[in-house]
């Protein structure tokens, strides 16, 4: 036997009175900083009766107006995090081009940035006293259609470059005029999409669109600082599996819509749903970046974690306790959802390994 | 589907992977793309299934030139290395994806896959996913899949690579079968000479992102075109040496050449196969060469010997067959080699040349140092 297992099972046969302190200090641990506190935050929650606490919840109307604003913030945070993510992800695991480094440390950035920091950018870029806040204040609303008009004709003019054909047989007609189709094209998609927008009035006459100190500031932030969860849990998945699969797809003949919805999303879909829930149990507690760019009007730009903190400046712990421990069941469920995800794709791999075996069998 | 590749080339970077590669299949051949790593096999099969874009030259298919066409409407089967199955996907669902996405009613997707599953064998498994299979009935599956959408032209990438020596053997014979049943024009790539021989109609063989040889297996095994050729079939010693009118100078010796032609007077290689190499015990004039045994191998059905060459210490090996009389051997005894069938080319390794050099016009010459002269054919 060499010295080296003589030495490992030693350090384990000798290792029983260790293992019981070390085991004892981790369970001490998890218990005074983990589990008594969230014990503690239902336990205060309900300290006066489940009337109460629903009175908190669901009586008090800034609170409820928080829990709202959470709802309508988290999931477009997360929106907007899936598309960015899954595009960044798949940019950086599937091509090589310059520059990819420093995008993969771009993603990570949100990560090491503190979120009052992240909070404070935006302030400086739309706030009132920032770059675009004046602008956009005074004519955020006038400049909308053609903004939104402009997008349309971008993406216009970047799905015609992309779906063009590369083989200069098959580009007829239009394929055929990529100044005329451009110019021509995009003017008509500029028109098509402003039109609607002045005829029905989409957007509201005197009024100031207002960035930070409303949604669209907590929107930002939020998105902010969950960036990396999706794009983190998904660039190794997708660096893993590679891209011969899609090429095969591509050399049967699925176009690039068919490529990625019946064969990059089915195989990244556990590193998706995995990113989703992380990203939208951080998005929902994010404090920090939001803290600086809300404002705190009370029924307006409050969200959950800073009506609790509102709660408790003034001294209401059932009320705080109460919207605290909604946000701890999420948390809780969070977990769950993990361990379920977890569980499913060991079962899986399990299956798969096992079908294997009984085939040699 | 005919295919014909003109003048193709490709970089990676500063790596040539092709360089003016040129190449016909006619309609309904099993071609094999033999070479090393990194000699460009793979990147002309990608290049053909529009996976890879040439930087130049043209690939026609029919006579129409798709160099430019999209993987998507190339109509090519494709098999991959590693098969690339769908892995969330079953068996059946697997080999449906060609028709599927090429919207064909469900019905005839249905007949189709029955009748794939059959060809491979495996209808009692369609239910089962990639990771639930053998690597031989992926590679059977990976197959069906590519044939399913009936494409005009099916490519193989390294197609038995990643299977044990057993399977290997059984779907190579396998393929070749279905070749001869279903007459697709079929392009294989492999670094294993055997493979090549066994399965495929001609053998095109490749080095440093250039075709070194195109022929049937006879024809390349029987007149190696070029000194790569020889060493890549395996089983052979090179001497260096230099050519000066008809003989051969090998360190002390001179072997007498017959019949060469191209070969300038000058630096040379010679090639010859193990079992042409002949062991004596007393010098002769056919066996002119002193060497002393090394090493000697008689299990199995032929000996192996090793041996080294007085003059430059340099090694030859021989395999002698066991029903000829074999003079007694023993390491350490000294030995004189006859060489037999022996051919000489060009020692350009020491320069390249710069411009591409078309293969026919290689210089190289065959010596027939023994007894039979053989002619030499030129294709």
């Amino acid at each position: 036997m060499s010295a080296e297992g003589t030495l490992a099972r030693r350090s384990q046969n000798d290792a029983t009175w260790v293992r019981v302190t070390l085991t004892t200090a981790a369970v001490l641990v998890i218990g005074v900083l983990v589990l008594i506190p969230l014990v503690n935050v239902f336990a205060q929650a309900l300290s006066e009766g489940v009337g109460v606490y629903w009175d908190n919840l669901f009586n008090d109307h800034d609170t409820l107006a928080a829990i709202k604003l959470t709802m309508v913030v988290a999931p477009t945070a997360l929106m907007l995090n899936l598309v960015f993510g899954v595009a960044a992800a798949w940019a950086i695991a599937k091509f090589n081009f310059p520059g990819r480094t420093l995008l993969t440390a771009l993603i990570d950035l949100p990560f090491s940035v503190s979120p009052v920091v992240a909070g404070l950018i935006f302030v400086l870029i739309f706030g009132l006293q920032g770059y675009l806040g004046p602008f956009l204040r005074r004519d955020g609303y006038s400049a909308m259609p053609y903004l939104l008009s402009l997008l349309a004709v971008a993406v216009y003019v970047l799905m015609y470059l992309g779906l063009r054909p590369i083989n200069p047989v098959e580009r007829s007609g239009w394929w055929n005029h990529p100044w005329l189709a451009t110019i021509a094209g995009g003017a008509l998609v500029f028109l098509v999409t402003f039109a609607p927008q002045i005829y029905f009035e989409m957007w509201p006459k005197d009024a100031s669109l207002k960035i930070i100190f409303a949604t669209p500031g907590l929107i930002l932030a939020t998105a902010f600082v969950t960036f990396p969860f999706v794009a983190r849990e998904l660039i190794p998945v997708m660096e893993a599996i590679g891209v011969e699969e899609e090429l095969a797809a591509v050399s049967l003949g699925a176009n690039g819509w068919q490529v990625f919805w019946q064969i990059t999303v089915p195989n990244i879909k556990w590193g998706l749903i995995y990113g989703i829930i992380l990203c939208n149990a951080r998005a929902m507690g994010e404090f920090g970046a939001v803290f600086v760019v809300s404002g705190h009007i009370a029924g307006l730009t409050d969200t959950m974690p800073l009506r609790i903190e509102k709660l408790f400046q003034e001294y209401n712990l059932p009320g705080s306790f109460a919207v605290a421990s909604l946000l701890t069941l999420v948390a809780l469920l969070t977990l769950l959802a993990r361990v379920g995800v977890d569980r499913a794709e060991a079962a899986r791999v399990k299956s798969a390994a096992e079908g294997t075996n009984e085939l040699r069998s | 589907m005919s295919i014909s590749i003109d003048r193709v080339s490709k970089k990676f970077g500063s790596f040539t992977a092709l360089e003016r590669v040129s190449l016909d299949v006619p309609d309904g051949e099993l071609l094999a793309l033999l070479g090393p790593s990194g000699s460009g096999k793979t990147t002309l099969l990608r290049i053909i299934a529009g996976l890879e874009v040439a930087d130049s030259g043209t690939v026609i298919s029919d006579g129409e030139d798709i160099t430019n066409e999209s993987a998507r409407h190339r109509k090519v089967g494709f098999v991959f290395q590693h098969y690339a199955l769908f892995r969330h996907m079953t068996v059946a669902q697997n080999i449906a994806y060609g028709l599927k996405v090429r919207k064909a009613p469900k019905k005839q997707i249905r007949e189709r896959v029955d009748e794939m599953l059959q060809l491979i064998r495996l209808e009692t498994l369609q239910n089962r996913y990639p990771a639930q299979l053998s690597g031989g009935q992926r590679q059977r599956v990976a197959l069906a899949r590519a044939l399913a959408a009936q494409p005009s032209v099916l490519l193989l990438d390294e197609p038995f690579g990643a299977l044990d020596a057993k399977v290997r053997q059984e779907l190579r014979q396998w393929i070749r079968r279905l070749h001869d049943e279903i007459h697709v024009t079929s392009i294989f790539v492999t670094h294993d000479q055997e493979e090549a021989f066994e399965v495929a109609d001609r053998v095109v063989v490749m080095n440093h992102a250039r075709i070194e040889q195109i022929g049937t297996p006879q024809e390349v095994y029987s007149h190696p075109a070029t000194a790569f050729v020889y060493q890549f079939l395996g089983n052979v010693t090179t001497l260096r040496g230099t050519v000066r009118d008809e003989w051969f100078q090998l360190g002390g010796t001179s072997v007498y050449l017959p019949v060469h032609d191209a070969v300038r007077n000058g630096a040379a290689i010679a090639c010859v196969r193990h079992h042409d190499v002949k062991v004596h015990s007393t010098p002769s004039e056919v066996a002119p060469i002193a060497a002393r045994i090394t090493h000697v191998n008689a299990a199995g059905s032929v000996v192996r010997v090793e041996l080294e060459r007085a003059d430059d210490k340099s090694r030859i090996s021989a395999e002698l067959c066991k029903e000829n009389g074999i003079p007694p051997l023993h390491p350490g005894a000294p030995a004189f080699i006859e060489l037999r069938n022996v051919r000489v080319f060009a020692d350009d390794e020491a320069h390249v040349p710069a411009a591409p050099v078309q293969i026919a016009s290689r210089s190289e010459g065959v010596l027939n140092a023994s007894t039979e002269a053989r002619s030499r054919h030129r294709d």
